[in-house]
């Protein structure tokens, strides 16, 4: 019996035990009916073929382990972003469930949202009393000062209109009249999460700005995109705008919703962009958008009322860091102080001191388009080669400024990009074309596991490691931050591939 | 081990009228009908002979649609039939079918445990989805579906099947995936099941696993042609609702082989097809997820005259009660066996308690979970002195609220479906000393100060059934309730008198 009071064996070693290891022989011999131990062999090296790979790349239809989510989510992470504001998705109330623990696992944090729970006779009848009903609820219970609504994609099926149901909402008392209820449609057959969050910024924005003449000021807006790493990332980019002394409003800035104190408080709300702030963000000079994929028609939207607006794909890293800090500094007139420059220097530094174990290092990269960029232009910064630049939701365009990038770097050439394929496909790619690392997210530690490549957590979600999101990636501090996890896994590889005493560890040295 | 204790009842019906004054009034007089305090029965009312002791009755509404926009904790059909009942049949392909959120957010996510190649024979952590886009809405997504299942067969050739899980879409668009289903198996030979599972039936995950019930019996059971061979013995029995999360369907088949019992098939946890098939092979099904999956064991029983009878394995007290009566159901000779793995465990159960119970004693647990666990991990706290406060289902029918009358003490709060506003208000006015729920409910508990462990994913830990699995169990509630963090919330700079109370926890 392997079990015992003072060792408690939790199931890690419990069931590597002999009395289960013969249990789950006898469970296979006689009753499983298992594929036989040959057939699998031949298939699992069979599926590491270029043979293999040819027919996977081939799929027309079948999705397999995708790196992207649903529109709601983004829309979902967008409300989270504003002073007080609830979630409210307007459809089936299992999907509401859903948002709420993906994003909580990622965060380790609550994460509140509301569902109008249409069931079968809203599908029939359209879910108009769900909204009425609905919206009174949250508005009693939780006491939001903005409810933000989006839509399952049972509600987009059928067809509901909601601009019209809030209207008849609002005329049946549900909410005051002159309450903010902002809204997007955000069909998850349309896009992915990034597109759910271009929508419902576009909804508010438009919610807020609707008959309003824009008097041109000198504040300049900042629209972060989708970004797991919010939290660490949004308070670096005020750090550098405080310190460069400029007037800017962070539009959607989830970092203290995602990241509140534990001190016998459960803060439903806590931070965010506030809806004067939203509303006045009308009236910048410009507005800059980190992330081009995540705001399309947001961006549109805002050149559309005059304002300069200027895309950029996720600062990370030296060279983007400039260009931004540079903009921001065209824009404003302020100058980029000498505090800033010194960071960069430090950046630079370290860069230099590591050159040596970061040059010609292969990548196989993944994550939303935007996050992809980002990575793969600091990557080529650092002398090492993207191989495989994948996006599930990434589409023609963003193909093209793939490439453009790749092709603008010696360390690029190698490099293919992979738009809207899965990490299905990646197990393909990274079987036929192998690579020293990984940089993308949690779903990829199967990758990691099947094909031996070590795997960075750069990307959303990450659910198996604890807290990276609370320190930034972008910005030269994150730009440090990033290369010392990127250094950290190559040494730790390193140091794993030379501790077999007598055999490799010659090589184990005590000074890299 | 019967823990004499009771709750303060009127206390609780005034939390309950305290909450409730927060709703506007329609929806306060609904949800009123969900939430009540459990009362003592009657000695009067003795059990007639062989019948199990009630000692209250909890008398909630269930079952019912959850009132719009209040936050409520449920999911949906997709998620009992794909994320539940079928999921973890491990030699099985089980397509997302529709677009890519649901497959996505559930992949991996409930810890079912599995022996397997993933990727080439099993297929658990894997996220399958015909990704619909606009046009599949459009025209229809059959032929994509079609597809979809032609390339399954051709990339992971050594499936043994393939199950749609029907997203929202599919039953609005009016798709024919059973027509896909038959045209299919024709052409590959392999079973195919398609489940209407379309998240906006019924009213929470449960009529999802009715659904995925129904396809088993209309789809496995029915399509199957000929006699199966296979060779049974007297002690042939079916574990039915262990989804072996954390390997819990391990640390219990371990006792049942142990007191002379084969286990044909375990459902759904680290399941074959092959082991659906087999189980009206068996003469006894074995339950523990009585709310997920005793819709089969009914059909089982009509059909087949498979007896069926439930257990739990949480905690000691239990599991030695359940190992006496499916013994009792084979006759001497594996009581006999069942009592010495009642006694070969003995010392384990009493160093475990020996070792917890003085850390444990006298704390109160609120519960809110699915499934069974509301009611059957009552006594397994009990068994380490802790005492259930409040306890409440996601998406119980009146049956489960019945059998809750089994457990639960006079004046335990009882909340259906209760919604983010009702257990925040609950929790922090009953304050007890460990929250059992989900990972929605986790962060906002423990920013309360109030240590928390999830009771659906065993909080990554596990196995909890079982003997071996009631030493983790009580290792975590250990770990959870006396971690010192709990002592650090307040900064020595600020006074905060009303918090002492909980945080001396964690000396």
């Amino acid at each position: 019996m392997p079990q015992s009071a003072e060792h408690v064996l939790d199931h890690a070693p419990l069931f590597r035990e002999p009395e289960y290891q013969e249990m789950f022989a006898r469970k296979r011999e006689q009753f499983e009916c298992p594929a036989s131990s040959e057939a699998v062999d031949a298939q699992r090296e069979y599926a590491k073929s270029w043979d293999y790979r040819e027919k996977n790349l081939a799929r027309e239809a079948l999705v397999v382990n995708p790196a992207k989510a649903c529109q709601p989510l983004g829309a979902v992470f967008a409300s989270a972003g504003f002073e007080k504001t609830m979630s409210f998705v307007h459809g089936s109330q299992g999907c509401v469930a859903y948002y709420r623990s993906h994003l909580s696992r990622h965060f380790k944090e609550p994460s509140s949202a509301v569902s109008s729970s249409m069931t079968e006779d809203a599908a029939v009848f359209g879910g108009l009393n769900n909204m009425i009903d609905g919206l009174a609820n949250t508005y009693s219970l939780y006491e939001p000062k903005m409810i933000a609504v989006s839509t399952t994609c049972m509600a987009e099926v059928i067809g509901d209109d909601l601009h019209a149901f809030i209207q008849t909402a609002k005329a049946k008392g549900s909410v005051p009249q002159d309450y903010d209820v902002p809204f997007a449609h955000t069909p998850a057959f349309v896009g992915s999460h990034v597109d759910g969050y271009d929508s419902m910024i576009k909804g508010i924005l438009e919610h807020f700005w609707k008959d309003k003449e824009r008097v041109a000021g000198e504040g300049i807006t900042l629209i972060p995109g989708f970004d797991g790493f919010c939290v660490g990332n949004n308070r670096e980019l005020k750090r550098l705008l405080d310190l460069m002394g400029v007037q800017y409003t962070l539009l959607q800035d989830a970092s203290d919703t995602y990241d509140t104190p534990s001190d016998g408080e459960f803060r439903m709300y806590s931070g965010g962009t506030t809806l004067e702030q939203t509303a006045d963000a009308l009236n910048a000079k410009a507005t800059v958008s980190l992330q081009k994929y995540c705001t399309r028609k947001t961006m549109d939207y805002i050149a559309g009322h005059g304002q300069e607006t200027v895309n950029l794909h996720y600062p990370l890293g030296v060279r983007a860091t400039d260009e931004l800090l540079f903009k921001i500094s065209e824009l404003t007139g302020k100058e980029i102080p000498e505090a800033i420059t010194m960071e960069r220097g430090r950046l630079i530094d370290a860069m230099a001191d590591s050159q040596s174990w970061l040059h010609g290092k292969k990548y196989a990269i993944f994550g939303d388009p935007d996050v992809v960029y980002g990575v793969t232009r600091f990557i080529l910064e650092t002398g090492g080669e993207p191989i495989h630049c994948l996006a599930t939701n990434g589409n023609k365009q963003w193909e093209e400024d793939m490439k453009a990038l790749l092709a603008s770097s010696p360390f690029g050439r190698a490099g293919q990009v992979w738009a809207g394929k899965d990490l299905w496909h990646l197990r393909s790619l990274l079987f036929t074309e192998p690579v020293d690392f990984i940089l993308g997210n949690s779903y990829a530690k199967y990758l990691e596991r099947d094909t031996g490549t070590p795997l960075i957590r750069t990307a959303f979600p990450i659910f198996d490691r604890h807290h990276h999101h609370r320190f930034p990636l972008m910005g030269y501090q994150g730009g440090l931050r990033f290369l010392t996890t990127l250094l950290d896994k190559i040494f730790d590889k390193l140091d794993q591939d030379t501790n077999i005493p007598s055999k490799t560890d010659y090589s184990f040295d005590l000074t890299r | 081990m019967s823990l004499d204790y009771e709750n303060d009842g009127a206390l609780h019906e005034k939390i309950i009228e305290d909450v409730l004054s927060a709703y506007p009034d329609k929806f306060a007089k609904r949800r009123r009908k969900h939430l009540s305090v459990a009362k003592g029965v009657d000695d009067a009312d003795a059990p007639a002979e062989g019948e199990e002791k009630l000692l209250t009755e909890c008398d909630v509404k269930s079952n019912i649609k959850s009132i719009p926009g209040v936050m409520t904790i449920r999911g949906c059909a997709y998620a009992g039939s794909k994320g539940v009942v079928w999921g973890p049949v491990k030699d099985m392909v089980h397509i997302s079918h529709g677009p890519v959120g649901c497959g996505q957010y559930s992949w991996s996510q409930r810890r079912n445990y599995y022996i397997g190649t993933t990727g080439i024979d099993t297929f658990v952590t894997m996220q399958f989805t015909s990704d619909f886009q606009e046009k599949d809405i459009v025209f229809g997504g059959d032929k994509k579906l079609e597809k979809v299942i032609t390339e399954i067969d051709a990339l992971f050739p050594l499936n043994h099947g393939v199950s749609i899980q029907s997203e929202c879409p599919i039953g609005l668009i009016g798709d024919d995936i059973e027509a896909v289903a038959r045209k299919k198996k024709k052409e590959i030979g392999k079973t195919i099941v398609p489940v209407r599972c379309e998240g906006f039936r019924g009213v929470s995950q449960s009529l999802g696993h009715h659904i995925a019930n129904d396809a088993i019996r209309d789809w496995v059971f029915a399509a199957q042609e000929g006699e199966i061979e296979f060779e049974t013995t007297p002690y042939d029995v079916n574990v039915i609702g262990d989804y072996n999360i954390g390997g819990d369907a391990w640390a219990s088949r371990i006792l049942l082989e142990e007191m002379g019992l084969r286990i044909v098939g375990n459902w759904s946890g680290d399941a074959t097809l092959a082991e659906i098939e087999r189980a009206p092979k068996a003469k006894l099904n074995l339950i523990h997820c009585y709310r997920s999956m005793n819709y089969i064991c009914r059909y089982m029983e009509e059909k087949y005259s498979i007896q069926w009878m439930e257990y739990n394995f949480f905690g000691p007290s239990q599991i030695a009660a359940s190992l006496r009566s499916i013994a009792k159901f084979f006759g001497p000779e594996i009581e006999e066996k069942a009592e010495a793995v009642i006694a070969k465990y003995q010392p384990l159960v009493d160093a475990v308690v020996a070792k917890y119970r003085p850390r444990l004693e006298g704390k109160s647990v609120m519960l809110y979970v699915g499934g069974l666990r509301p009611r059957h991990v009552i006594t397994a706290y009990e068994d380490l002195g802790m005492q259930i406060a409040g306890t409440g289902y996601e998406f119980a029918h009146n049956d489960d609220y019945q059998r809750t009358g089994h457990y639960v003490k006079d004046g335990t709060l009882i909340y259906d479906d209760v919604t983010g506003y009702e257990l925040e208000k609950f929790i922090e006015k009953i304050r007890p000393d460990l929250v059992g729920s989900g990972i929605k409910e986790k962060y906002p508990v423990q920013k309360m100060g109030i240590p928390f462990r999830q009771m659906h994913s065993w909080d990554y830990s596990g196995p909890y059934h079982g003997y071996d699995g009631f030493a983790i169990f009580a290792r975590d509630m250990d770990l959870a309730i006396n971690n010192p963090v709990w002592g650090l919330f307040d900064p020595p700079w600020k006074k905060k008198p009303q918090s002492e109370g909980f945080l001396e926890a964690a000396e």
